[in-house]
């Protein structure tokens, strides 16, 4: 279970969050939006310790994440799969080999590595591309390999940061069907930051939605479709007003 | 005024707390030795075979001139075979080392800044950590290692190169014998030059590459911090060296 117990984070004197709070279910995928810059990303950053917060904690499987020393953080890191607004894929490393960076390093056998990345470049429909390069893929490929990087490494837990941000809409329904099809696959607990309703609604058990920096309400998808709270009506309406 | 010096001299203070911590954490990297061992080779061909003609280049041209400026300055006052003296301990104890320091500061530092930034503003080295690996041991330590491991070797071909055309134009141009070149050049040697030499390339290599590291690792705002970055790499890397190079001189000199 993953759990941000009052968290409380800012960058110079702007606040982003203020007091953020949530449970995330073991094998539910919970979605988290909001508006741009309203620190969804921010948020996700906390559990793999990428960022510390000033104040509150994040705690996954019982163990607070900024209390780990190296070790257990790198220990509690390999149990958890991340996936990129951008993909961050190394671009010096073949599609092979971006996949495989993970499994290197827990020591696997070559042929185990092997195994894994073809069978993860399969799941989200990539087999036939392990020798390309990241610059010789489209947005929508990048995005894939980095789920095939993040799921080849059979997590607990994968963190998708903006998986749709930037596709077409053909090319963000492939997405949300793979994030389905690893979670029904693999049996993983997921988080998916968006602001894509269409999204959330597909691959969510729940969706929070942050507000200057708190949860403004949490349920699940039909809760939050029928909700009655004025501003998470206008945002996943979509209205300017 | 009270208030500005007060905030530099903070900031001043906050750097240094964070390159010690940042030395810190490269010292802890090196038990990694899985990771960067095999990189190093990959950083120590980038760095110092990549390097070799741009620091042989300027190398043969610097030791030209000496011989040239040598046989000026000396005519009609010292013995010509004095052009083999200075040519030979200006190459080791000061412009080998110092001309490629700053010639490499510019290809490799700026190389490694815009590398590790370009790295950072797309998310790649938060990439690396969620994937269990520690930017130090992964990005850092091959680069730093390579770096101090392949100055000395650069700058000892740079300095032979000197050597070589600086003899070469005092057969051709000065019409000073070989006999008269070496003796020159053996007379007021000592083992002491050569290491003296290669010890401050060391310092510079590492320098240089740690310098790129550090300022492109700290790169923030896309591609426009990246380009800052990469000048920032070179100029603080060409400062550190002269300073460094004043230091060395002032300790073993």
């Amino acid at each position: 279970m993953i759990e941000f117990r009052d968290l409380h984070k800012a960058f110079g004197e702007k606040p982003v969050l203020r007091g953020f709070s949530l449970k995330i279910r073991d094998g539910e995928t919970m979605v988290i939006i909001g508006y741009s810059g309203s620190g969804k990303s921010v948020a996700l950053k906390h559990i793999v310790g990428l960022l510390h917060p000033d104040a509150g904690e994040v705690i996954v499987d019982g163990q607070v994440i900024d209390a780990l020393d190296r070790d257990d953080l790198t220990l509690m890191r390999e149990g958890i799969g991340y996936v990129f607004q951008f993909a961050a894929l190394f671009d010096s490393l073949s599609v092979a080999d971006n996949v495989a960076l993970g499994l290197r390093r827990r020591a696997l056998a070559e042929e185990e590595i092997d195994d894994r990345v073809r069978e993860a470049l399969a799941l989200v429909d990539l087999s036939g591309t392990e020798e390309r390069f990241p610059a010789e893929l489209s947005g929508g490929m990048r995005k894939r390999v980095g789920i095939a990087r993040a799921i080849a490494l059979r997590p607990r837990y994968i963190l998708y940061d903006e998986p749709t941000t930037g596709l077409d809409p053909v090319t963000s329904a492939v997405i949300d069907r793979l994030m389905v099809r690893t979670r029904e696959h693999l049996g993983v607990t997921g988080i998916v930051v968006t602001h894509d309703m269409r999204s959330a609604y597909t691959v969510g058990d729940r969706i929070a939605m942050l507000y200057e920096g708190q949860v403004r309400q949490v349920g699940t998808v039909e809760e939050i479709q029928g909700s009655a709270d004025p501003l998470v009506r206008q945002f996943i309406e979509g209205r300017a007003e | 005024m009270i208030e500005a010096i007060g905030r530099r001299a903070v900031s001043a203070i906050e750097a240094v707390g964070r390159l010690g911590h940042f030395l810190m954490d490269m010292a802890r990297a090196l038990r990694d030795v899985g990771i960067w061992g095999r990189l190093v080779l990959v950083q120590m061909r980038r760095v110092g075979v990549d390097s070799l003609p741009v620091a042989l280049f300027i190398a043969a041209f610097t030791g030209v001139v000496l011989a040239l400026q040598a046989s000026y300055t000396f005519t009609g006052a010292v013995p010509m075979y004095f052009v083999g003296t200075l040519v030979g301990k200006t190459m080791m104890l000061e412009l080998g080392p110092v001309l490629a320091g700053l010639a490499l500061a510019g290809r490799v530092g700026a190389s490694m800044a815009a590398e590790l930034g370009t790295m950072k503003v797309t998310e790649q080295v938060d990439a690396l950590e969620t994937l269990a690996y520690d930017p130090q041991s992964y990005l850092v330590l091959p680069r730093v290692i390579a770096g101090t491991m392949m100055f000395p070797v650069i700058v000892a071909f740079a300095i032979a190169t000197g050597i070589i055309t600086g003899w070469l134009t005092s057969l051709v141009l000065l019409d000073l014998s070989t006999p008269d070149f070496i003796k020159g050049l053996k007379l007021f040697y000592r083992f002491k030059d050569i290491w003296f030499g290669l010890l401050k390339s060391a310092s510079f290599g590492f320098t240089i590459t740690l310098v790129g590291c550090i300022v492109g690792l700290s790169t923030r705002g896309g591609a426009e911090g990246v380009g800052r970055s990469t000048t920032r790499a070179v100029v603080y890397a060409a400062v550190l060296i002269l300073v460094l190079d004043a230091f060395w001189a002032v300790v073993l000199l």
